[in-house]
């Protein structure tokens, strides 16, 4: 299979002496060549502009975090197949007290398509998250980013547009027919980077003793790997040779974190093979994935940080199962676990009825008697059935009428109390 | 061994002759042209850097695991300009690709990943048998995300669809609607798209596909839905008074 070629390939048109061939995976500090553009007149930065965690990324560099106010950026395949995700990411800002802006002026990156079909281009995934971006501005909310992909993408599309003046001038061009800006945030800056900046907070709010749940993480390569640069990383958790994200969140709830050897693999995803090819799917997630973690480390739940691992991880077991296989591991996000622990109700909140894998003994394990909480929330459902509610929303979600949690007006705009 | 001994003695033991691989030989000429146009995206200059050979890409690469695949073999190929070799590649390998890029971990500084993503968009753009083939099946998607602006819903959810899924994908595609209106935020409570997504909001979506010509790529490997999403981004431009 190797080519038989003793030196190393150098590319066959050698690029001009002047040119630069530096390693261009990512640039150095692309909040200042943003800054920089600026001056320039090429683009506007939204600022962060409130209250922000300080963390420090993969080659050092300093990210800010802001708080408070933010942009939901939500993710398909979190709304469409797995909502718990999603509606745990919000409870949990919700009950830390932060407001922020869930809006209906938002697409998809488009990414999950584009990295499966390929029927996009660069202007057409640049303007579709220059257009989303421009959304967060005109808002005055600072966006944060749920799904991995969308953040990946979004710092390649970054890179992009910072290298090449050309896409900037027909990106700006196409804004200037929808109305909007060529604008780019400060920080890209996603959600599972929020619940590692505001870790302590969250464990602050904790009601749920999860010390002895064993956990294992699968660290999303859209996160880390692409534009890697930005990601979250920290001396203190795993030596720093890998990222902090989730990892830091369940040590700070006090969950037991357990090692496993193909912790850099991919789940398998493959963006066009979840789809139309899935027995590649199912085998890497199963083969490489959930039975090297049963095998190794034996842990009540993997804990996941972004849309596609999440639903590959969780969906695959079920065909390998009837194949005898060792499988059968509960998955769930950090920010669905977080919430459990914060005491959010496992399907009013976490939705777990969407999920494949048996996630019940890990309920269990939690002191989560599973049944009353899906007896109440057939209630709720009987609620709807019997035309008394349309539609739950967040007070049913606590059981409660809690006047302390930020109101969510019909337009989906939040408001500080 | 010559370079050029090497590379046929690969190109004989992983690939497939083109009428066994269902797509048609073409000239040179024409390899040249596709590979012209991979080189000539913006990208191509920020991915391939050369090769070291060390086969990391390989290792990292979960494709090259269950698949005759090899970031490796695709990286060589663009940076020795083998435009025979990288036609192939465009017909028979790219898409096994995973697209999760952790071939990134290149100590050159190579990027397969996604010199693989601008081969597949040059193979979609000429409607090579490798894109139609790979994409049998995924036209419902292209319609979603084109015309909804969310790549996956609620109601694609059915056991026909996800059989492999377990009895749960039922249960969701049963009680679909209760269960939506179940969610607390109300931007969820949609079936047919993963959020509600706001009608201008779509209109300015549908202005990039049609302004960055990102629609079109789509004639050329399913006419059908390329009709069927022009016509409907068209009529609602026109209802909203825009003309590109």
């Amino acid at each position: 299979m190797t080519t038989p070629i003793a030196a190393p390939i150098t590319l066959r048109r050698a690029k001009a002496a002047e040119e630069p061939v530096a390693d261009r995976r990512s640039l150095e500090d692309p909040r200042a060549e943003l800054l920089e553009l600026e001056r320039q007149g090429e683009l506007i930065v939204q600022k962060i502009d409130r209250e922000a965690v300080t963390v420090s990324t993969k080659f050092g560099r300093e990210k800010r975090i802001q708080k408070a106010h933010l942009w939901h950026h939500k993710s398909c395949g979190q709304c469409g197949h797995i909502p718990g995700y999603s509606t745990s990411i919000f409870w949990v800002m919700r009950k830390l007290g932060y407001d922020y802006h869930d809006p209906h002026d938002q697409t998809s990156c488009t990414a999950w398509n584009y990295y499966a079909s390929a029927t996009s281009n660069s202007a057409a995934q640049a303007a579709v998250a220059v257009r989303n971006f421009a959304a967060a501005y005109e808002s005055g909310y600072f966006p944060l980013i749920h799904c991995g992909t969308s953040y990946g993408h979004y710092k390649e599309v970054r890179e992009e547009l910072i290298r090449h003046p050309e896409l900037r001038a027909q990106v700006r061009g196409i804004m200037a027919k929808l109305g909007k800006p060529l604008v780019l945030p400060e920080e890209i800056v996603h959600y599972s980077e929020w619940f590692h900046a505001l870790r302590d907070e969250i464990a602050a709010k904790q009601v749920r003793d999860v010390s002895k749940i064993i956990v294992t993480v699968h660290p999303a390569c859209h996160y880390y790997k692409i534009v890697s640069g930005d990601a979250i990383y920290d001396p203190d958790i795993y030596g720093g040779q890998r990222t902090a994200v989730v990892t830091g969140l369940a040590e700070a709830l006090g969950a037991e974190v357990r090692n496993y050897s193909t912790w850099f693999d991919c789940c398998g995803f493959g963006f066009r093979h979840i789809l139309v090819q899935r027995d590649f799917t199912r085998s890497f997630a199963t083969l490489r994935k959930i039975e090297v973690m049963k095998e190794e480390a034996n842990p009540d739940v993997v804990l996941t940080h972004d849309t596609g691992c999440v639903t590959t991880l969780d969906k695959s077991q079920f065909a390998a199962r009837a194949h005898g296989r060792n499988v059968g591991l509960a998955v769930l996000s950090e920010a669905q676990f977080a919430a459990l622990a914060m005491g959010a109700h496992p399907f009013r909140v976490c939705q777990l009825h969407w999920h494949s894998a048996d996630y019940r003994p890990l309920l269990e394990k939690m002191g989560i008697d599973w049944e009353q909480a899906w007896a109440e929330f057939q209630g709720d459902l009987r609620r709807l059935e019997s035309g008394e509610k349309r539609y739950l929303d967040w007070d049913d979600a606590d059981g409660t009428h809690d006047e302390g949690a930020p109101r969510v007006s019909p337009a989906g705009h939040e408001h500080e109390n | 061994m010559t370079l050029t001994a090497g590379r046929e003695a690969e190109t004989d033991a992983h690939y497939k002759a083109p009428d066994v691989a269902g797509y048609a030989d073409v000239s040179y000429e024409v390899k040249l042209r596709l590979f012209d146009q991979v080189k000539g995206d913006m990208r191509f200059g920020d991915y391939l850097y050369g090769c070291y050979e060390c086969g990391i890409c390989v290792a990292a690469c979960p494709s090259a695991k269950f698949y005759d695949f090899s970031p490796r073999r695709i990286a060589q190929a663009a940076a020795r300009e083998d435009v025979d070799l990288f036609y192939q590649q465009m017909q028979e390998d790219i898409w096994e690709c995973s697209q999760c890029f952790s071939c990134l971990r290149c100590p050159r500084g190579n990027n397969p990943g996604g010199i693989i993503t601008i081969m597949r968009e040059v193979a979609v753009r000429n409607g090579l048998a490798s894109a139609k083939q790979a994409l049998v099946g995924y036209s419902r998607i292209i319609y979603k995300i084109m015309s909804t602006g969310t790549q996956v819903s609620p109601d694609m959810l059915r056991p026909d669809a996800f059989p492999d899924w377990g009895p749960e994908t039922g249960d969701v595609a049963d009680n679909l609607d209760l269960w939506r209106r179940a969610l607390p935020p109300e931007t969820m409570h949609t079936t047919s798209s993963g959020w509600s997504v706001a009608d201008r909001t779509l209109v300015e979506l549908y202005v990039i596909w049609l302004e960055t010509g990102a629609l079109d790529m789509i004639a050329e490997v399913d006419r059908g839905l390329h009709s069927i999403l022009r016509e409907l981004m068209e009529e609602r431009l026109e209802e909203e008074g825009i003309e590109l």
